[in-house]
């Protein structure tokens, strides 16, 4: 009955000036499980929540290395991940060939956010959907990025994407001045560990299975701490599940629930003519 | 009339008989199937001589005269061989000047690409890339038989910001040294820049003045004895403080004195 005209393609405008495609590419990174960033003067920390389909399966993977000095999270769908971190890879190895220096976090990340504009404004495709969150050390320091597939990028001290991940926003917004002057990796990744923890969901906790580390930095290559090897990061922390979650009642909810309670007005900005839920 | 040049003044084969092709190796065939299908670069045209650098305590200085020989013609006389790329890197470029051109043309469409676009200024283009990016230019123009037929040096500084100075030629050769220098230079230069520098590390004993009047000396040697060398040249110093470019410097101090004693090849006295 309510079937929106304005969101069959990625080219078409909506009266309101918005790009519906886009917008719901950017909804399939909030189904994605939560990945989160931090940056201190000298390193670059990502952790993220793996999740499996079922029991028997294995966790898909959150962390992908781009270079030596370099990695992504990822939040959303796999496979466009791994295109645009292929793409990476192919800058980052053309740059050491053709200039013998290290790929700089900004020109690669910029380079994948013009890839991403492209797909808003062409008819025929679609936008990425995926969110990226990039780390990398170069000459100018440690730099944290946020990629979105809307083509927008956006330099964080700490950020966080996916499934309930302002509430590791809220944490890393509380701790900010103490996760920048972070001495050393490891007082950096129990801030990010911390952040990822406020994502969980009742009854679930931080197991080596579910999360992913790495790290980036100052004399330091880009380095993921996988399955048993997470366990030393984990036994850094005071608990391993979500406190403030544990008396939570619905146990479905996830980002729908946190964006509604965030943003109430932008959400009711939704007029008849220009609505996005086409579900119903 | 027919306007293909293969057909013109033919003699008639009525008259003469069949033409021999065997002369000369001459071939009949239209010059479309002609046996090479596309001809690279076998021999250079207007060409360059030598191009020098010397490093010195906290920079570098090059020189390279303002010459385009023509074969033994000395035909353009104000061509400029050491070109900026970036802020602070120079290339000086010897050999097929049609070449340096092109060369030319592809370093300015890297500093546009490199410097300009999706730069935050914090990506700048440093001789040590410039280098990396020349070498792989002229190694894959003589990958796929084509060289650029031309010897470059590549100033500017490392990341530590000590002096570079590297060597490229058409083959794709690189080689780095404190003093280096191109063709006829690296027979008649490198001898007395080494006086100079006698191991690598010696450079950091050079002063500014040490290094300018040593290539001074070394750019009247090469034009006493160069065929293909002029009289004016640029030299150029690279040091914390920028590049400075001297344009038109000439060859100063020759030493003509004596020749008017020289009479003859051998015996004749007077």
């Amino acid at each position: 009955m309510f079937r929106n005209n304005y969101d069959n393609d990625s080219v078409t405008y909506s009266p309101t000036g918005r790009l519906f495609q886009v917008e719901y590419a950017l909804e399939a990174i909030k189904q994605g499980s939560a990945a989160v960033g931090v940056a201190s003067k000298t390193h670059v920390v990502l952790v993220g929540l793996k999740r499996n389909a079922e029991e028997l399966g294995s966790y898909q993977k959150k962390l992908i290395k781009i270079d030596n000095h370099m990695g992504v999270a990822l939040a959303g769908l796999a496979p466009d991940a791994r295109v645009l971190t292929n793409f990476l890879r192919k800058q980052a190895m053309n740059s050491k060939l053709v200039f013998n220096r290290p790929l700089s976090t900004s020109s690669a990340v910029l380079s994948i956010a013009d890839k991403a504009q492209e797909n808003t404004q062409s008819y025929g495709s679609r936008p990425y959907g995926v969110g990226l969150l990039v780390s990398g050390y170069d000459e100018t320091g440690s730099h944290l990025y946020e990629f979105q597939p809307s083509g927008s990028v956006l330099e964080y001290y700490g950020a966080s994407i996916g499934a309930r991940s302002q509430a590791a926003r809220t944490y890393l917004e509380k701790n900010l001045e103490k996760i920048r002057e972070s001495a050393s990796m490891e007082e950096l990744i129990v801030h990010g560990l911390n952040a990822l923890r406020d994502t969980l969901s009742q009854d679930v906790e931080l197991t080596f299975k579910n999360t992913s580390v790495s790290v980036v930095g100052k004399d330091t290559n880009f380095t993921v701490y996988e399955d048993e090897d997470v366990q030393q990061w984990l036994d850094k922390l005071d608990s391993v599940t979500n406190s403030s979650n544990r008396n939570d009642e619905d146990e479905e909810e996830d980002a729908g629930a946190a964006a509604e309670a965030e943003g109430n007005d932008a959400g009711n900005q939704d007029t008849t003519e220009d609505r996005m839920e086409t579900d119903e | 009339m027919n306007h293909d040049p293969y057909q013109w003044g033919r003699p008639s084969d009525q008259t003469y008989g069949q033409y021999n092709h065997a002369i000369a190796n001459a071939k009949n065939a239209p010059a479309e199937h002609d046996s090479f299908p596309k001809m690279n670069t076998q021999n250079p045209i207007i060409t360059s001589t030598s191009v020098l650098g010397i490093k010195y305590k906290d920079g570098i200085v090059m020189a390279a005269d303002n010459l385009g020989s023509y074969g033994s013609l000395l035909r353009f006389n104000n061509i400029e061989r050491l070109i900026k790329v970036g802020k602070e890197t120079v290339v000086g470029v010897s050999g097929d000047i049609s070449d340096f051109q092109q060369l030319q043309r592809i370093l300015d469409e890297l500093e546009t690409e490199q410097e300009v676009y999706d730069n935050f200024g914090d990506n700048n283009l440093r001789a040590p890339h410039v280098h990396e990016f020349l070498s792989r230019v002229l190694y894959n123009r003589r990958s796929k038989m084509n060289p650029l037929w031309n010897s470059v040096i590549v100033a500017g500084f490392n990341d530590d910001r000590s002096p570079f100075l590297k060597y490229i030629d058409m083959l794709g050769v690189t080689y780095g040294a404190s003093t280096l220098a191109t063709g006829f230079g690296s027979y008649l230069a490198v001898p007395l820049l080494r006086k100079v520098i006698p191991e690598d590390k010696d450079y950091v004993n050079v002063s500014e003045e040490e290094a300018k009047k040593v290539i001074m000396d070394s750019m009247r040697v090469l034009f006493y004895r160069d065929a293909r060398s002029a009289e004016t040249f640029t030299l150029v110093t690279l040091n914390s403080e920028g590049v400075k470019y001297d344009k038109q410097v000439q060859v100063s101090n020759q030493s003509w004195e004596f020749a008017k004693d020289i009479t003859g090849y051998g015996s004749k006295q007077l």
